[in-house]
């Protein structure tokens, strides 16, 4: 058979295969070149930014747990101006797609770095962060009100000029009705699942062991919740879906793109292993092979009863 | 040029109680430079997480480290089974180690507290070898008389040791000693708790003399992308210009003025 076509349409943009690096876990890519070739990659998604630096939290900062860990870092940044100068122009240069996370405390901040992104040439898509806590609604991330979820939405589509994904918080009942208020609010694509809110306490000291108490979950521990999340959504819009969480190997990565990912992103996998998202890209190839598939996007939405 | 490997493991042995020592072959021992770390994960898929381990020794022409590290918990204990011909992945070499240039010619003192006397061999060693003729005094500081890597240490510099419980050298904390030995220094390198590092960075600046310190933090990625393993720093950062720097990529080994250790 000839080779599988591994090309990937997310909103209008063609992703050579549909293998991206997850946001926060990547950095804008500079510190992972070391070990592999970035333009091997489908995309990577460049660490959250806002309108201006933020300190995150206190150490400790990282928790392992069985199968995962948490984290509490509390989306340190430079602010959009310092990875516009520095960071972007490594990126755009790397040969992969580029989606640039956007964070805020409430939806000003996002507007305002959404604003600034507008027109910046070498920027595939953006990824709105509507997990972060916000301020004005008593720290409740925004992304748990559909209401609010689908004004964010319209008004971040109204200052990009690039497509934007609406990544989706897991810390919701109904992850069909966030679903829904993105692709309502005219979203072009939606990722989840963000990480998800746990806590864990250090029985020798009796007390908590991050400096926030909370921190967010991810690896592949959380991956059943994600692959079911992924599954409700997709079922629900007709926009791409971006499916993550806990994704280890190609296998992983195949369950998510059945549940009816378009796209799926590795996280936690790249601190473990940096070559992770290679050997994705190669066990996709290699499944599709084995499958008799043409093409790895007919994978998308394929799961049968 | 970072790498992720499978190591062979060369030898391990138990040097105090808790403490191990463990050689390992890997194909970076050349770049691999004093204060420098590799992080170590453990066979366990439930715990997926590197161990950041400094590096205490290299043998460059045959390709091998040496770290020293103490049991922490169940991933480090995971690591203390291994015997030689074992197989451990390991990423390595990380971090930015010590300034061997600016200790040439120099009356060095080295600080060295618990667990944080390993790296100060690497860099005794480090010294040596650039310049045989170092005046490099080691400061070391037990809990008790169990004083692992004292022989290794003794080989290359003058040695004083404090003691906790006061069974051999200095009673006291490893400052006590640092007292006691009279030293004169012109440039320190040190590692340990936090609080000698306080303690230090305090004496080093009523001297008036240069000092870097090695700091140590929860890590996650060990590249610098997660910023998890942030510390305080005095003046604003480079990478994301508030006052934390990564002591993963930034560090371990920071200038002690840097850092912000209240």
């Amino acid at each position: 058979m000839t080779d599988v076509n591994m090309q990937v349409v997310i909103a209008g943009v063609t992703l050579k295969n549909p293998v991206i690096t997850s946001s926060g876990t990547y950095g804008a890519g500079r510190e992972y070149s070391e070990f592999i070739d970035l333009s091997r990659l489908g995309a990577v998604t460049a660490k959250g930014i806002a309108d201006v630096p933020w300190e995150g939290n206190p150490a400790p900062r990282i928790a392992e747990v069985s199968g995962g860990m948490l984290n509490c870092i509390g989306l340190q940044n430079p602010g959009v101006d310092v990875f516009l100068e520095r960071d972007l122009p490594f990126l755009r240069e790397a040969g992969c797609g580029v989606i640039v996370n956007v964070v805020g405390h409430e939806p000003d901040e996002y507007y305002r770095v959404v604003d600034r992104l507008n027109g910046v040439q070498g920027i595939d898509l953006l990824e709105i962060n509507i997990s972060c806590p916000n301020v004005k609604a008593g720290g409740l991330a925004l992304g748990t009100d559909p209401a609010v979820v689908e004004e964010v939405t319209r008004n971040c589509k109204r200052y990009a000029s690039q497509p934007c994904i609406m990544k989706l918080t897991p810390n919701v009942t109904d992850i069909r009705a966030i679903a829904a208020a993105c692709e309502a609010g005219g979203a072009d694509a939606i990722s989840l699942i963000n990480s998800i809110t746990g806590m864990k306490i250090d029985i020798e000291r009796q007390t908590f062991a991050l400096s926030n108490r909370t921190g967010g979950l991810s690896g592949p521990c959380v991956k059943p919740v994600a692959v079911r999340m992924v599954y409700e959504a997709a079922r629900t819009v007709s926009i791409p879906v971006i499916g993550m969480g806990g994704i280890m190997t190609a296998d992983d990565a195949v369950e998510f793109m059945l549940a009816g990912a378009s796209a799926v992103s590795i996280g936690m996998a790249n601190f473990i292993d940096p070559y992770v998202p290679l050997k994705v890209i190669d066990g996709l190839r290699d499944y599709c092979i084995r499958h008799g598939i043409a093409s790895v996007s007919e994978l998308t939405g394929a799961v049968h009863a | 040029m970072k790498r992720k490997e499978t190591a062979a493991v060369v030898s391990q042995d138990r040097i105090a109680d808790g403490i191990f020592s463990l050689w390992l072959q890997v194909s970076f021992a050349k770049e691999a430079e004093a204060g420098q770390f590799v992080s170590l994960f453990t066979a366990d898929g439930t715990r997926l997480l590197p161990r950041p381990v400094s590096i205490c020794e290299t043998d460059k022409d045959a390709g091998r480290i040496r770290l020293v590290y103490r049991i922490a918990g169940a991933g480090t204990e995971g690591f203390s089974k291994l015997k030689a011909g074992d197989r451990i992945d390991v990423m390595g070499p990380l971090g930015r180690g010590f300034p061997i240039d600016l200790a040439l010619g120099k009356r060095v003192l080295l600080i060295g507290g618990g667990i944080g006397i390993p790296p100060m061999l690497s860099a005794a060693k480090a010294i040596r070898l650039r310049d045989p003729d170092a005046a490099v005094t080691c400061a070391v500081g037990y809990r008790t008389n169990d004083r692992y890597l004292y022989n290794d240490l003794s080989a290359v510099s003058d040695v004083v040791v404090s003691t906790d419980d006061g069974s051999y050298g200095v009673h006291g904390t490893v400052m006590d000693a640092v007292r006691f030995s009279d030293a004169d220094p012109q440039l320190i390198f040190a590692c340990g708790p936090k609080v000698m590092l306080r303690a230090v960075k305090e004496y080093a600046k009523t001297k008036g003399v240069p000092c870097f310190i090695s700091m140590e933090e929860r890590m996650a990625c060990g590249v610098g992308v997660c910023l998890g393993c942030i510390c305080q720093t005095t003046g604003i950062d480079e990478h994301s210009h508030v006052k934390k720097a990564r002591v993963c990529t930034d560090g371990p080994v920071f200038p002690a003025e840097e850092v912000d250790l209240t």
